[in-house]
């Protein structure tokens, strides 16, 4: 109990001082830290459309960041996510140009071929682990850029617009493959709402409950311990990448078919990457992925405004995001020493 | 009582009336302006900033929103859609997206919005017939200040090299190289008595309208290439002016090369004593025209392509585009240079449906008739440029 109020006193006082640092870099440059906060505010809630633009980034992120809770739990750092994004965002503009259905068919199927692109691409950054002995950070920074290249291939190739195009975008993709709305207010799709949703209760009562969870959370202590006691670490690991890419395929589908309907360079837009953040933030925790996935997405949707409003750089949501990641992580660090010398006592 | 309330009825009523009336006199005129690259590029998207500016001076009660770097590599996070939600939520009621790479999504957005009117810049969704009713279209026809261009490079090369650092392979981009190449091949052999087989005009593709670290190719490195490869001027076709730069600290070195940038008037600040002059836009005459035909209730979804005012190019008043002479230009050059205007401004004078030197007999890179002795290329022609023209190095697609 005393516990949990520590971590709880520090991670207030964490998020605390970085807003405090934020604010003072926002008075330095002459602009008031409450107008910010205020336009900010407006910029992610002040009606529909805005709210619905923070849950449309919310979607790939939670997705993504999920898909990480379970490489994180086994111990992988699992960099290749942005790569594993953008192949699901490929899969799916596949479907998007070129499959003929009816809108019921149309999108699941563009969702599932994200899943499956993103699940191979994640189980090659595994095999290239398991196989070849490539870190999976080296192996994923290079997998991302060769997912980016794919891209790109495609755009300015095969994919390309019948006028010639411009090499920065494929044709539009077919109007069945436009994602319905909920309504003219809540502008964001059900189908991948409850994706999201489905996504973090099942990863995590299948972390918690099951046995595959066990043995993720076995490997990730210790792997070679649990080889010794049997676990099949190679399958475990390779299970870890494979369900990672999947969820992050998907996210990169709702990119493509949310934010674009075309596929574009960089599909996946960095967010593999703040959902890198996020688990760090949460320290693998998936049930807080919601909402500091929220939070996050609110923040970068509020930054948006402050930048065309107040013209203060956007960059200064990435600083707050990262001053809120490394206070965090410190006063973690903190917390640790000192809730471990209460146990010495 | 009754009398009372009726009393302050009318009053209120009368307050109400006159309220509208009061806000009209000063009511602002809000129009957004999306940015692809930093509005201080010194380049293309600089352009577009100061001809909003050019708008808020010009026009009373004016005001700009504007969103610069909009693109997958700086804002990835960030789509058309949000931005223009966010003018549009401030009341902006004509939304300019200056690039080439919104021209999809202006489309998009465009239907979301019917109420605003959206200027995809270099877009030709018009033309196509793609365009909602809200949606137009405007270009400068940079084609004739790059003729210029071209022109100096040729006069001033020592070497018969000059070097195009273009951005990305589409028919803009392909019109506007070909175009430089059109006038340094005439004045290389007419005025510099040079013989047009013998100039190599070489174009080099970065991959993007500007450089992206790690995405496309490095405009100094590409510059420097050109450079040491004995290519003694180098043109722009990007949206940044690295080659000035490059250029600058070569001569400083001792060495003989010159730059041209592109897009701003203030193209060649960074390096003037290496700079032969910069083909520029004043987008602001266009913004300004447009913003007053959608003040007015005149303004119609139109594709334009705004030639510049012949009487006088570099008239900020009325030319969309013009060329601005460089320190590094010599005197005898830019004396000839004058002369090859002469003569361009007297062919547009009496013809509007093509370009000077867009003139057969011209080949394809492939060797593809474009036009036969004696034809003119429509400007539909040169708008769709399929191919770099015969003579060019450099990929076509």
């Amino acid at each position: 109990m005393r516990e949990r109020l520590i971590r709880l006193g520090f991670t207030s006082g964490a998020l605390i001082l970085a807003l405090g640092v934020t604010a003072l870099l926002i008075s330095m440059f002459d602009h008031s830290p409450i107008d910010v906060l205020e336009t900010a505010w407006d910029g992610a809630f002040k009606d529909g459309r805005r709210f619905s633009a923070v849950v449309n980034f919310w979607i790939p992120l939670t997705l993504a960041s999920i898909g990480l809770v379970v490489t994180f739990t086994a111990g992988l750092w699992n960099i290749g996510i942005e790569g594993q994004m953008i192949i699901g965002a490929v899969c799916a503009s596949w479907a998007g140009l070129y499959f003929e259905a009816p809108s019921v068919i149309l999108i699941p199927t563009c969702i599932l071929l994200g899943a499956i692109g993103g699940m191979l691409w994640g189980m090659l950054a595994g095999l290239l682990k398991l196989r070849f002995g490539v870190h999976e950070i080296f192996g994923g920074v290079a997998l991302n850029f060769i997912a980016a290249n794919i891209a790109i291939y495609f755009i300015s190739g095969p994919w390309q617009p019948p006028e010639g195009g411009s090499a920065q975008s494929t044709p539009p993709f077919q109007a069945a493959a436009t994602l319905p709305r909920i309504s003219d207010d809540l502008q964001f799709n059900l189908l991948f709402l409850l994706i999201t949703i489905g996504a973090i209760i099942a990863i995590g009562l299948l972390l918690m409950f099951t046995r595959w969870g066990l043995t993720l959370r076995a490997v990730g202590k210790n792997a070679q311990s649990a080889l010794l006691l049997g676990v099949r670490t190679e399958r475990v690991t390779l299970s870890a990448f494979m369900v990672c890419g999947a969820l992050g395929g998907i996210a990169g589908a709702h990119r493509v078919l949310q934010a674009y309907s075309s596929l574009r360079p960089s599909p996946a837009g960095g967010i593999g990457f703040l959902a890198l953040l996020v688990v760090l933030l949460i320290s693998f925790r998936a049930w807080w992925v919601p909402f500091i996935a929220f939070a996050l997405a609110a923040i970068i949707a509020g930054s948006t405004r402050v930048k065309t409003l107040l013209q203060l750089d956007q960059s200064l949501a990435g600083v707050l995001q990262g001053l809120i990641v490394l206070t965090i992580l410190i006063f973690n660090g903190l917390a640790d020493r000192l809730t471990r010398k209460d146990h010495h006592e | 009582m009754r009398n009372k309330l009726l009393f302050f009825m009318a009053i209120i009523m009368t307050l109400l009336a006159l309220i509208p009336v009061a806000a009209q006199d000063d009511e602002e005129f809000i129009f957004g302006m999306v940015l692809v690259g930093p509005r201080d590029d010194r380049g293309w998207s600089q352009a577009h900033y100061e001809g909003g500016l050019y708008v808020e001076e010009r026009i009373p009660g004016a005001r700009m929103l504007y969103f610069e770097s909009l693109n997958p590599s700086d804002t990835p996070e960030t789509t058309l859609m949000d931005v223009v939600s966010l003018f549009v939520d401030e009341g902006a009621q004509v939304i300019f997206t200056t690039s080439d790479a919104f021209e999809e999504d202006t489309n998009a957005v465009a239907r979301e919005f019917p109420d605003v009117v959206f200027i995809n810049v270099s877009g030709d969704d018009v033309l196509v017939g793609t365009a909602p009713p809200n949606l137009g279209n405007v270009m400068a026809q940079i084609e004739i200040p790059r003729l210029i261009a071209g022109c100096a490079a040729a006069l001033t090369t020592q070497t018969g090299k000059i070097g195009y650092l273009g951005p990305l392979i589409n028919a803009e981009t392909r019109r506007v190289s070909s175009s430089a190449y059109l006038g340094a091949r005439y004045c290389y052999e007419n005025y510099a008595g040079g013989n047009a087989e013998d100039l190599e005009f070489k174009v080099v593709w970065i991959g993007f309208w500007f450089p992206i670290p790690g995405v496309t190719l490095d405009a100094t490195e590409q510059s420097n290439a050109f450079f040491d490869d004995g290519f003694d001027v180098v043109m722009s076709g990007i949206d940044t002016a690295e080659m000035v730069i490059v250029a600058g600290q070569r001569q400083q070195e001792g060495e003989n090369v010159y730059a041209i940038p592109y897009n701003s008037l203030e193209g060649c600040n960074q390096a003037p004593e290496a700079c032969l002059g910069v083909p520029y836009y004043n987008w602001g005459v266009a913004y300004k025209s447009i913003i007053e035909e959608v003040q007015a209730g005149t303004w119609e979804s139109r594709w334009d392509w705004v030639a510049p005012d012949y009487e006088d190019m570099n008239n900020l008043e009325t030319s969309i585009t013009g060329f601005a002479l460089g320190e590094g230009l010599s005197e005898e050059n830019a004396a000839l240079l004058q002369e090859f205007i002469d003569e361009l401004v007297a062919y547009q004078m009496e013809n509007q449906d093509s370009f000077f030197l867009w003139q057969g007999p011209l080949n394809l890179q492939d060797g593809t008739i474009l036009a036969e002795e004696g034809e003119t290329v429509s400007l539909e022609d040169i708008w769709y440029l399929p191919q770099l023209l015969e003579g060019m190095q450099g990929d076509s697609e």
